[in-house]
């Protein structure tokens, strides 16, 4: 792709950016201004121990560090940010500040990005003048102006855009096989969010299968002799320091305890408030179903019931009243269970980078789906790395675009104000029209259905139309039929519960493609 | 889904998704008491018109005082605000109370009233946009698609709209319906449509000369019997469409005299605050008021006006074409903005209506007057919190005319008569002179727009001078607006149809 078409993209999308900054912040605004007052005004042996507010410090240190380079710059805008117990403040110069920051700070993911789009294959690909049948092209816009990042970041307030620019520039290494560098920003960027832990076995098998061991059987099978323990070392120290100048200065001062006990709380309940849209939502759905017909049934009396089942979610704790309650050891079981087909089928073959991008895009999904306590946002790790498949193949085009309309569609709830909503439907209708469109240029067949939505079957086609009447009954007609008092919790419901059999729908659709994939090489 | 279709849509939305978003900014007169601003205007207006009988709107009494924001808009205004009105009294009683909801604000409130802006901008003023572009048969479908994106990005529009707080697009949609019909012979609907402009917005009177000599100049083309028979038709479609919309004020003469009276207020001063028009600009080094009656100074106004406007309307007149229509337009509206008595600075948009129209014919000429159009405004806009947002959008503009229409890097000598007319008479001279000097020029002017506009917004002007920054600013824009009356005019004036066309041939050959 020509460098001024990027340019472009990045130019306009920073401007949609600069455009957000009036728009409703979430509590996330003051945790990060706590956090920039943490880092500045306590020394490091307090960060993990200042709870002054009640958005303590729960990101590991690398991000406390980042944090404490903004905080140098943050106080050229307004000192008085910084103070610690300055609570909730949020001055004019502030709020342009930490927008500003997160504006800056993506910059890392334009880089990132314009690394990936020069790593996409063509192949068999015409060339053609039209911008929508270049992949590099739709690449960039799929990733940059991704409505997911968009809001989070830029309207609800978080680095995200930072943190998948890491991540993209470790994939984006990783294809260029240069992969001691691609672990390095991997271990660097869990230790600014260890949220991306959740992918971290698909870089662990990939660099131990194709890195370390350097060569493989003729069925494909890894050589065990062929362990290369220059390779091995070279990863563990890339690793290990990263890791050692991170939390090192924490354990010399005797805080890892604490430090890890801040970035996992595990006081926290199955699911949130709003489910996001996974397995569990699927499962509380069937709990509620279940109770309904236990009590008709008799089998159960209406005393037994815990309140929260009445509420329908609105309490953190979610009790089971029919089915069993989940443990979050089950879900660790259930979540490494869904891993461990895509990490084995990773292990047994010489697998490629684009293996290896498919068994993160599983990984992500797995913890997703059956993860303990998850929350909607991390739907953005699954659809992120997605695209760059999307625009590689037809069949993961097709995945593509159904998750990323219902896993968007799943973020609505996310920004709850009245006054961003025309700015949500606004984004996510110009970036699905051009995921679309796009896609379905780049994929197109010769043999075209009529009355379905470009690669998607008239089954999916129904399910994603029924989204716009999702949208519709829950922004307009619960309200008009009345039972905002009644049900109050029924469209937030409705929403994940319609997004998770989606979300469950592609998880099963991507799997499939995957481990039949292998077969349909060994054919050929 | 039809990709071309697709890719309207996209383009459709961002244009309402950049509106939205600049509206989740601060309004005029916000949280400013006693008078606030424009936003209380508009409530004011619909406060007044759903709990007034209809013959007291205009009139001052007990219930309506005027000098708090009395309607002064014409009647079709007026309806529109009692319509909205009445949704907001639906929604909550306390919006529109009489008296009790002065200076009403709250979340809502401002939610139900940028909801109505974009209301009506997406019933008149974005169709008529998208039907203009999809309308110019030379272009292929992605540049029609480019040219109406750009054209709904126009800042000055989205800023005063959205962001100060008032219903341009509505006169100015009509207006933009009226020059379609007439470019497509729809003569009757076209002057109906802009009699509806004039009577929403009494300002659109600066596009009424070029439409009546267009008009007038057709129905002489024609032979006799036709021309006379399509100008009477014109004539019921006008006064049917005003009897229509005036129909409630018609039935007292002093009523009508009243409405009249509020609509052109002829009693207040030259220009409000500072304008960038030829008197406000020209009071700096001159003080009018220390020997000239307010009354000679209305006459002065007026007799400019009108010489100015002889040029443009007598060419139209005489040789009335849809070029020089266009053409005519900015140069009416540039003489009224410059010379007329009354002048505010928001009224820079109805020049800019048309020059929006010739962007894709004289792109680097239009994004240059279109940009200094939206600074010229800059002292309203500070004073609104909107510097931000009209910065960003500013930006968005030209990179969206750069990369639609090349805007910026395309050759400002094509299609310019001076030009032509230098090549040929005046072979010494070289061609690239002319390119080069109106390049630097552009550049040149544009960062003395930012300059000024960054000084007058973070350098606290001088105690003895508290105007200092809006007068420079006024006096930059007037310069420019000055220089750009003559380029049209010269421009219209020596166009004909044939080198017209001969001039898009040469563009599209490039």
């Amino acid at each position: 792709m020509a460098a001024p078409m990027y340019f472009s993209v990045v130019v306009t999308v920073t401007i949609v950016k600069l455009l957000l900054i009036p728009s409703y912040r979430s509590t996330d605004f003051e945790v990060h201004r706590n956090w920039l007052a943490i880092t500045h005004s306590r020394p490091v042996s307090q960060w993990y121990y200042e709870d002054t507010s009640e958005w303590t410090l729960d990101y590991p240190p690398m991000f406390a560090w980042f944090e404490f380079l903004l905080s140098r710059i943050a106080k050229l805008f307004d000192p008085a940010m910084l103070e610690v117990t300055n609570l909730n403040y949020a001055s004019f110069a502030t709020v342009l500040f930490q927008r500003l920051s997160v504006i800056v700070s993506d910059f890392v993911l334009v880089y990132a990005v314009y690394e990936c789009c020069q790593c996409v294959q063509l192949v068999g690909k015409k060339k053609s003048p039209h911008l929508l049948s270049q992949p590099m092209f739709v690449l960039a816009v799929l990733l940059l102006w991704n409505f997911g990042l968009l809001i989070v970041d830029h309207i609800h307030f978080q680095y995200n855009g930072f943190l998948t620019g890491l991540k993209l520039l470790s994939i984006a290494r990783i294809l260029q096989r240069r992969h001691l560098e691609g672990a390095f920003w991997f271990s660097l960027l869990l230790n600014f969010k260890h949220i991306y832990l959740y992918i971290a076995p698909a870089y662990f098998i990939f660099l131990l299968r194709s890195y370390c061991f350097t060569r493989s059987n003729r069925d494909g099978r890894v050589q065990w002799t062929s362990l290369s323990l220059m390779n091995l070392f070279g990863l563990g120290v890339v690793v290990l320091e990263v890791f050692a100048i991170s939390f090192g200065p924490f354990i010399a001062m005797g805080q890892l305890g604490q430090v890890l006990s801040r970035l996992f709380p595990v006081k926290r309940g199955l699911v949130h408030a709003y489910w996001a849209p996974n397995f569990w939502a699927l499962y509380n759905i069937a709990d509620k179903a279940a109770t309904a017909v236990a009590v008709r049934a008799k089998l159960l009396s209406a005393d037994d019931i815990t309140k929260a089942t009445m509420t329908g979610g609105l309490v953190q704790e979610y009790t089971h009243n029919a089915l069993p309650t989940i443990t979050p050891l089950v879900t660790v079981i259930l979540t490494l269970a869904a891993m461990m087909p895509a990490l084995v089928h990773l292990w047994r073959r010489p697998c490629t980078p684009r293996d290896f991008l498919r068994c993160l895009v599983l990984c992500a999904f797995s913890s997703f789906l059956f993860g303990y306590h998850v929350h909607e946002k991390a739907i953005i790790l699954i659809i992120i790395p997605l695209s760059l498949l999307a625009v590689e193949s037809r069949q993961d085009g097709q995945v593509f675009l159904l998750l990323s309309t219902c896993g968007h569609l799943s973020l609505f709830p996310l920004l709850f104000t009245q006054a961003e909503t025309p700015s949500k439907v606004c984004l996510m209708l110009m970036f699905s029209l051009f995921a679309f469109m796009s896609l379905g240029v780049l994929h197109s067949s010769s043999k075209k259905r009529p009355y379905c939505l470009p690669l998607l079957s008239p089954l999916e086609t129904a399910y994603t139309v029924g989204l716009v009447f999702l949208q519709l009954y829950c922004s307009l007609g619960h309200h008009t039929l009345g039972l905002t008092t009644r049900l109050p919790f029924l469209p937030l419901m409705l929403t994940s519960v319609y997004c998770a059999v989606g979300v469950m729908w592609s998880w099963l659709k991507f799997y499939l493609i995957t481990l039949t994939d292998m077969q349909h090489l060994k054919q050929s | 889904m039809d990709t071309r279709f697709g890719t309207l849509c996209t383009a459709v939305v961002f244009a309402v998704f950049v509106r939205w978003v600049v509206s989740l900014n601060s309004y005029s007169g916000m949280g400013k008491p006693p008078m606030y601003g424009d936003y209380e205007a508009q409530r004011h207006w619909m406060e007044i018109t759903t709990n007034l009988p209809i013959k007291q709107w205009y009139f001052n009494g007990t219930d309506n005082d005027l000098l708090y924001w009395g309607l002064d808009y014409p009647p079709l205004t007026a309806y529109h605000m009692w319509l909205c009105g009445k949704v907001a009294e639906w929604i909550d009683p306390d919006w529109t109370s009489l008296f009790a909801s002065r200076g009403y604000e709250s979340y809502e409130h401002k939610l139900f009233m940028r909801y109505s802006v974009l209301i009506g901008d997406v019933v008149i003023y974005i169709p008529a946009v998208l039907l203009y572009c999809f309308l110019q048969k030379k272009f292929t479908h992605t540049q029609k698609v480019l040219l109406s994106c750009v054209l709904l990005l126009f800042p000055g529009l989205i800023i005063i709209d959205y962001g100060h707080f008032q219903y341009n697009s509505i006169s100015l949609g009509l207006t933009l319906w009226a020059v379609i019909a007439l470019s497509h012979r729809h003569e009757v609907l076209g002057s109906a449509a802009f009699m509806l402009a004039l009577c929403y917005k009494q300002m659109s009177l600066y596009h009424a000369m070029p439409f009546f000599c267009y008009l007038l100049g057709k129905c002489w083309q024609q032979r006799w019997k036709k021309g006379f028979f399509s100008l009477c038709c014109i004539g019921v479609s006008v006064l049917a469409t005003f009897a229509f919309v005036w129909m409630p004020f018609l039935s007292d003469k002093d009523l009508f005299l009243q409405v009249v009276h509020r609509i052109f207020p002829v009693a207040r001063g030259v220009f409000e605050d500072k304008v960038s028009n030829f008197w406000c600009s020209l009071s700096v080094v001159v003080k009018f008021r220390n020997f000239m009656s307010h009354e000679g100074l209305l006459k002065l106004c007026l007799a400019t006006t009108l010489l100015g406007l002889v040029p443009s309307s007598l060419d139209l007149l005489f040789r009335p074409s849809g070029n020089k229509f266009k053409l005519a337009l900015v140069n009416s509206s540039l003489v009224f903005f410059l010379f007329s008595f009354q002048v505010h600075e928001k009224s820079i948009l109805l020049p800019a209506l048309p020059v929006c129209l010739l962007l894709p014919w004289r792109p680097f000429t239009s994004t240059w007057f279109l940009t200094i159009a939206t600074f010229s405004m800059l002292p309203l806009l500070v004073k609104d919190g909107l510097v931000i947002a009209t910065l960003i959008t500013s930006i968005l503009f030209i990179i969206a005319v750069e990369l639609g229409l090349q805007g910026v890097s395309s050759d400002p000598t094509i299609g310019c008569p001076v030009c032509i007319w230098s090549s040929k008479n005046l072979p010494w001279l070289p061609h690239r002179v002319f390119f080069y000097a109106v390049k630097s020029g552009f550049y040149a002017s544009l960062m003395g727009a930012l300059f000024l506009g960054l000084l007058s917004v973070v350098v606290p002007p001088p105690s003895s001078l508290p105007d200092l920054w809006p007068v420079l600013i006024s006096v930059y824009s007037c310069s420019h607006f000055i220089g750009f009356t003559l380029y049209y005019h010269i421009v219209q004036l020596m166009t004909t149809d044939s080198k017209e066309t001969a001039a898009q041939k040469t563009k599209k050959t490039q």
